[in-house]
């Protein structure tokens, strides 16, 4: 018989500090590839799954130092090279003028650089996600907890992590077909 | 209380030195007044370092006193453990009122206006005159300080209330002081600021300069506040909240300060320079000669650029210990602003001068000492807040 492909096993959990303490334990228990779900912010839970570290403040601070380069480039080429213009007896290269614009752009790139690379790291807008086959998932945005262990975590087996999960008392845990 | 016995003798001792050091660097500064050759060009000297030393630590205290109805307004985890520093800081306005008294003595040394024969051979320093005068100037610096003393004794008073009887009604009257109060104080703050520092240059005159001097303050207040949570976080009571990550609103709000501070300063130097009148330049050109824009290049790189990129990083703000560093360069470097603001305008050229050092040392002492003082006072963080108590019991809670 033909098994269907796994993406995980899930727990259901009714408060916000069962799914932290899960989460903690699940760790503790060496799982890597975890994931957890709440219609609320839940302090620390983030910590608890391991998400400790993003690339996101490196591509904002890029994206405000290619800003600032367009913007102070820009007055320069225009005022120096391109189309040099005598004000007020100021040199061309009147770079006091030009620090308003680069301070603007470099708000506008990280800016910018924030918000498209927060949805280029996160996957967002996702149509599909395999834990859209769990009927119970819907509750996730209404008033339940979800702790997910993916499949491709190198300690994962099905029976295990079933076993698991069952053994920190969730309100259900399911099997999510990918 | 246990817990203050550990922390006492610390602050007792501390205390004592900043008092010793204070006196040692007062009798000083008047020495080398004394001294000088010509005892009018001495007394002249001794008035001029003593008005920067002045200017800088009640810039201080101003601004513990905004940082404080900051928080009463806005809330927030980063106000708690410094709300006792921040009113420590501002209790100290009536003794900054007395230390400047020695200032109402020397005004015709200190400003142009201020000398008679001057004001009659210049029209405009005559046409200044209903405003710039000694007595109208110390009038207004009378209300300045009776209207900044009254803030701080309400604050002040209904916070101790809080300690002894945990009426939630008081937040609810801070607050509602804090708003009235924080424009107030702008409003004085500029106007003290424009008699004080930038009269010293009769002709010249920029709407944002209080606005510098606020930020200044707040700025340093911040940075004094996280120099000193750093050494109390090896006590209890704050060694319970200095968990990391607790800090990071502080750090934050000191980078939105260093970051406001680069945007006043430059928006003016801006204006100037592009308006480009000759009644405006010569402040800039005197300061950015020679030496004096070595320092202002100094402000440049060691006032925005290096605490921006420092403060831009979250390791740095997640600890204490980290900030705190960050805290000390700020308040040098506001320290030195402070200098470049007010030194150009007596004439002399950029070198370090004793008398200023000293100065510096003997008010900032007694400043301390008389700080650490308030500090002991009361217990080290509000004890019936409501919103504080809520943000304690949800940590114990987890």
């Amino acid at each position: 018989m033909k098994q269907k492909p796994i993406y995980g096993v899930m727990a259901e959990f009714e408060t916000p500090e069962q799914v932290l303490e899960a989460a903690r334990r699940t760790r503790d228990a060496g799982y890597r590839s975890i994931d957890a779900f709440s219609p609320i912010p839940v302090e620390g839970l983030a910590e608890a799954v391991g998400f400790d570290w993003t690339a996101l403040p490196i591509f904002v601070f890029l994206g405000g130092l290619f800003g600032g380069c367009t913007g102070f480039g820009m007055c320069w080429y225009a005022n120096v090279i391109s189309f040099p213009l005598n004000v007020g007896g100021k040199p061309y290269n009147s770079w006091p003028m030009w620090i308003p614009i680069t301070f603007e752009l470099t708000i506008l790139g990280a800016s910018l650089t924030a918000v498209l690379g927060m949805l280029a790291l996160n996957g967002l807008p996702t149509p599909y996600h395999p834990t859209f086959n769990v009927p119970r998932f819907a509750m996730a945005s209404t008033d339940r907890f979800f702790l997910c262990i993916k499949a491709k975590d190198k300690k994962f087996d099905l029976a295990q992590a079933k076993a698991f999960l069952e053994g920190l008392h969730p309100h259900g845990v399911y099997e999510i077909e990918d | 209380m246990s817990s203050s016995d550990t922390v006492q003798p610390v602050l007792d001792r501390a205390q004592r030195r900043a008092l010793a050091l204070g006196v040692v660097g007062i009798v000083v500064a008047v020495l080398l007044g004394w001294r000088a050759h010509d005892a009018v060009i001495g007394w002249q000297k001794f008035l001029q370092s003593y008005l920067f030393a002045y200017v800088f630590w009640t810039v201080v205290s101003l601004g513990c006193l905004g940082v404080l109805m900051l928080h009463h307004m806005t809330g927030g985890w980063w106000g708690y453990p410094i709300r006792r520093i921040v009113e420590a800081g501002s209790r100290l306005l009536p003794f900054m009122a007395v230390l400047f008294i020695p200032l109402v003595f020397g005004l015709g040394s200190l400003y142009e206006w201020a000398q008679p024969d001057k004001v009659a051979a210049d029209p405009i320093l005559e046409y200044k005159k209903p405003y710039l005068n000694p007595s109208f100037f110390t009038a207004r610096t009378i209300i300045y300080f009776a209207i900044w003393i009254l803030l701080v004794y309400l604050f002040n008073k209904w916070s101790a209330e809080q300690d002894r009887t945990g009426d939630p009604r008081l937040q609810g009257r801070m607050a509602s002081l804090a708003a009235p109060g924080f424009v107030i104080w702008a409003i004085t703050m500029t106007g003290a600021m424009i008699d004080w520092v930038m009269s010293l240059d009769a002709r010249w005159f920029s709407t944002i300069y209080g606005l510098i001097f606020m930020i200044s303050g707040g700025l340093a207040a911040m940075s004094l506040s996280a120099i000193v949570v750093r050494f109390l976080s090896d006590y209890e009571p704050l060694k319970d909240c200095v968990e990391p990550k607790r800090f990071i609103d502080l750090g934050n709000l000191m980078l939105a300060q260093v970051l406001l501070w680069t945007y006043m300063s430059f928006s003016q130097f801006l204006i100037i320079w592009s308006g480009n009148l000759k009644n405006e330049i010569p402040w800039y050109k005197e300061r950015m000669a020679g030496n004096w824009g070595t320092i202002a290049a100094t402000l440049l790189i060691f006032h925005f650029f290096v605490p921006f990129f420092l403060l831009l990083q979250r390791g740095m703000k997640r600890r204490i210990r980290n900030l705190a560093t960050i805290a000390v360069l700020l308040l040098l470097l506001t320290l030195v602003d402070v200098y470049w603001q007010i030194e150009p305008a007596f004439g002399t050229p950029p070198e370090l001068k004793l008398l200023d050092v000293f100065a510096v040392i003997g008010i900032g002492g007694l400043w301390i000492a008389a700080f650490l003082g308030q500090l002991k006072k009361r217990p080290l963080l509000p004890l019936h807040d409501p919103r504080f108590e809520a943000v304690l019991e949800h940590q114990h809670g987890d």
